[in-house]
């Protein structure tokens, strides 16, 4: 017996108006693992990140998942009115269960600017905010695209921090990224 | 049949001979029911005289308008739940046709009453149920195609658009209803095509006269053949415009 | 997400999402009051014509004022990425349309029902045309709300969508206005009435559904 699968993708195809952005891609992540989907600009990554999540209906392929996952995408899910804590105790709500948001907000370091409608915040704060929805609720697989953008060094710190612990604990991440990654991969997937 | 051609090269064969048997025979049969109707059949007291006349184009673009949102609607339920491209293709090239007839239905209606039911222009719309539900059947066929055109790629465009004709087709009926309660005096006759052939005919029956059922007949045959025709032809348009966009696609790729 | 938790956090956040932008809330009462205002300076002053034509007008209004509220409804949740967070483990986005669309209507419909009897005196609508003209606004103004949120959740993806819903929207407006019109000459106890809530029942029925599979393909 193999380890188990989280997440299995099997000759995934995408295709906007009548470009093929990718082809037969396939790709299984299992506990501990973090793999980045690399490519230029375009090449489609967000929209195979989205095809896992079942945001995104492939036009081939198929994708199989076996747990709960959490999805932070290049928008924050954020609306104007909300502030970090409105935001993140209405996503407990609906998730369920009962998280100390006080101390997930010290811990993302949003202690201050905790009580501010998102529409005063910065990008950062605002990327912080969403990455805080991760310690909501422990989900095993976290899919997140460009989850680095916008943050700080500290922040960077911190999400890669996060990202270290969540696999130690036996979870799994996919993310979308370009650039310089501040983590070690175990897989790289080339769209 | 259907599941026969649903294959995109047999469709292309089988269009290609389809086209032009159905174009000329349905254009020699609307020719022949116009040349009947318009030159050789009786006016008739009843209704206004030659205006009868305009029945032979009113009556089968009235059909026409239905059958072929009904077409539409099906067309997207087979693409919705099976995702068959050619469904697709089929919706799009439909609603056009459709919205051209719904408009043809509405404006001879209109020339018909006008003159016939001396109802006058300016309660034309008001004065008639019936034409005014077409009107509303027309705005449905324009929100479809709206929507499709507002999309910015062809997948979304047909899933949406698929969307639309499904729940278009479900308020059909109740838009039918509510249009004929609020205006419960229609002046617009009963269809009286059915009433042809009943057992006993009287003199004062208002079961149609076969001369004229003979031609009308002939005007629905036409009409839906050159409506199939026309259809058949946007959907070969629309089947070449997606391999040379496919094409344009890779060779933009390459540079 | 059978629970209610979650459908209750969907209607605070939409509620507070609403109540927020001020501006928003006001803007289908102004446009209400405005267009009931209107009336007669393009009608003229006469009384008796003012009388019949009023609630008609009224109904014209709030159908229009529905569908200036709810382009921005599904619009938002597509643009700032909530609606990616609904649709990530929710089997049912439907649902949560469904009470976005609800709280809409009672955050910006609702009002208008109250506002109808200020506006129909002034419109000379007789008093006990008041009780059936509230009650068929009331319901009536659930199914422009639900189909306009089809249109909207089918043209979230576009950028000016405002005049799409409207086409879209207008055709599926048409048996309550129909009924709603009759009703409020013919009273509560008419059958025009319970056609109009048939229609409420039906658009309850369908239009969720429907905008569910709309938001899903907006999100692509």
């Amino acid at each position: 017996m193999s380890d188990p699968v989280l997440i299995a993708g099997h000759g995934l195809g995408a295709v906007r108006g009548e470009r093929v952005l990718f082809q037969d891609v396939s790709l299984e992540a299992a506990p501990g693992e973090l793999i980045l989907l690399r490519g230029a600009n375009g090449s489609g990554k967000t929209t195979l990140l989205r095809q896992l999540a079942g945001l995104s209906e492939p036009q081939a392929g198929t994708v199989e998942r076996t747990v709960l996952h959490h999805w932070i995408g290049h928008t924050n899910g954020l609306k104007a009115h909300e502030t970090p804590r409105s935001h993140l105790r209405h996503w407990a709500r609906v998730w369920g269960g009962d998280t100390d948001i006080a101390a997930i907000l010290t811990e993302m370091g949003l202690k201050r600017p905790a009580n501010v409608p998102s529409r005063m915040l910065s990008a950062g704060q605002k990327r912080r905010t969403a990455l805080s929805r991760l310690r909501l609720q422990d989900r095993e697989l976290w899919l997140l695209d460009e989850p680095f953008n916008a943050l700080d060094t500290d922040g960077q710190a911190r999400l890669a921090n996060m990202i270290e612990s969540h696999r130690a604990a036996g979870g799994s991440v996919i993310a979308a990224l370009h650039g310089d990654a501040p983590i070690e991969a175990t897989r790289e997937v080339e769209l | 049949m259907l599941s026969y051609l649903a294959n995109p090269l047999r469709f292309m064969r089988f269009s290609r001979l389809a086209v032009p048997i159905c174009f000329a025979l349905g254009v020699l049969m609307i020719g022949w029911s116009l040349y009947n109707g318009l030159f050789i059949v009786p006016p008739d007291a009843l209704q206004g005289g030659d205006l009868i006349r305009a029945m032979f184009t009113h009556v089968p673009s009235a059909w026409l308008s239905m059958g072929l949102y009904a077409a539409l609607a099906g067309a997207s339920f087979v693409w919705y739940i099976w995702r068959h491209e050619l469904a697709d293709v089929a919706a799009r090239a439909i609603a056009p046709i459709g919205a051209g007839y719904t408009a043809l239905c509405f404006i001879t209606g209109s020339i018909w009453g006008q003159k016939g039911w001396g109802a006058g222009w300016h309660n034309l719309i008001l004065g008639d149920s019936r034409l005014m539900s077409v009107l509303v059947m027309l705005f449905l066929f324009l929100g479809y195609i709206a929507l499709r055109a507002a999309l910015e790629t062809r997948q979304k465009a047909a899933r949406a658009a698929a969307i639309l004709a499904l729940v278009g087709i479900v308020n059909v009926p109740i838009i039918k209803v509510s249009v004929d309660m609020w205006q419960t005096t229609t002046i617009h006759q009963e269809s009286s095509v059915l009433k042809i052939g009943g057992s006993e005919p009287r003199e004062d029956d208002e079961g149609m006269n076969p001369v004229y059922l003979q031609q009308l007949l002939w005007g629905f045959g036409g009409h839906t053949l050159l409506a199939s025709a026309m259809i058949l032809m946007l959907m070969r348009a629309e089947v070449y415009t997606q391999q040379a966009e496919r094409q344009l696609a890779l060779k933009l790729e390459e540079r | 997400m059978t629970a209610p938790a979650p459908l209750l956090s969907a209607f605070r956040q939409a509620f507070s999402e609403a109540w927020a932008s001020g501006a928003g809330l006001l803007l289908p009462l102004g446009f209400f009051a405005g267009t009931a205002t209107l009336v007669p300076f393009t009608l003229g002053g006469e009384a008796d014509l003012l009388s019949r034509v009023g609630p008609g007008i009224l109904w014209l209004a709030l159908a229009l004022s529905s569908m200036v509220t709810l382009e921005r409804v599904f619009q938002a949740d597509l643009q700032d990425g909530a609606l990616d967070l609904w649709l990530q483990d929710t089997g049912s986005i439907s649902l949560v349309a469904a009470i976005k669309t609800l709280t809409h209507w009672l955050v910006s419909g609702f009002p208008l029902v109250l506002m109808t009897p200020l506006i129909g005196f002034m419109l000379g609508v007789p008093a006990e045309k008041m009780i059936p003209a509230m009650l068929g606004y009331a319901m009536g103004g659930l199914v422009f709300f639900l189909w306009g949120g089809v249109a909207a959740a089918l043209s979230a993806s576009v950028a000016r969508g405002g005049l799409l819903i409207a086409l879209i929207a207008l055709p599926l407006y048409v048996p309550a206005l129909i009924f709603g019109v009759q009703m409020v000459d013919a009273g509560v106890d008419s059958p025009s009435f319970l056609f109009l809530c048939a229609c409420t029942l039906f658009a309850l029925g369908v239009a969720p559904a429907a905008m569910g599979a709309a938001l899903r393909l907006a999100a692509e």
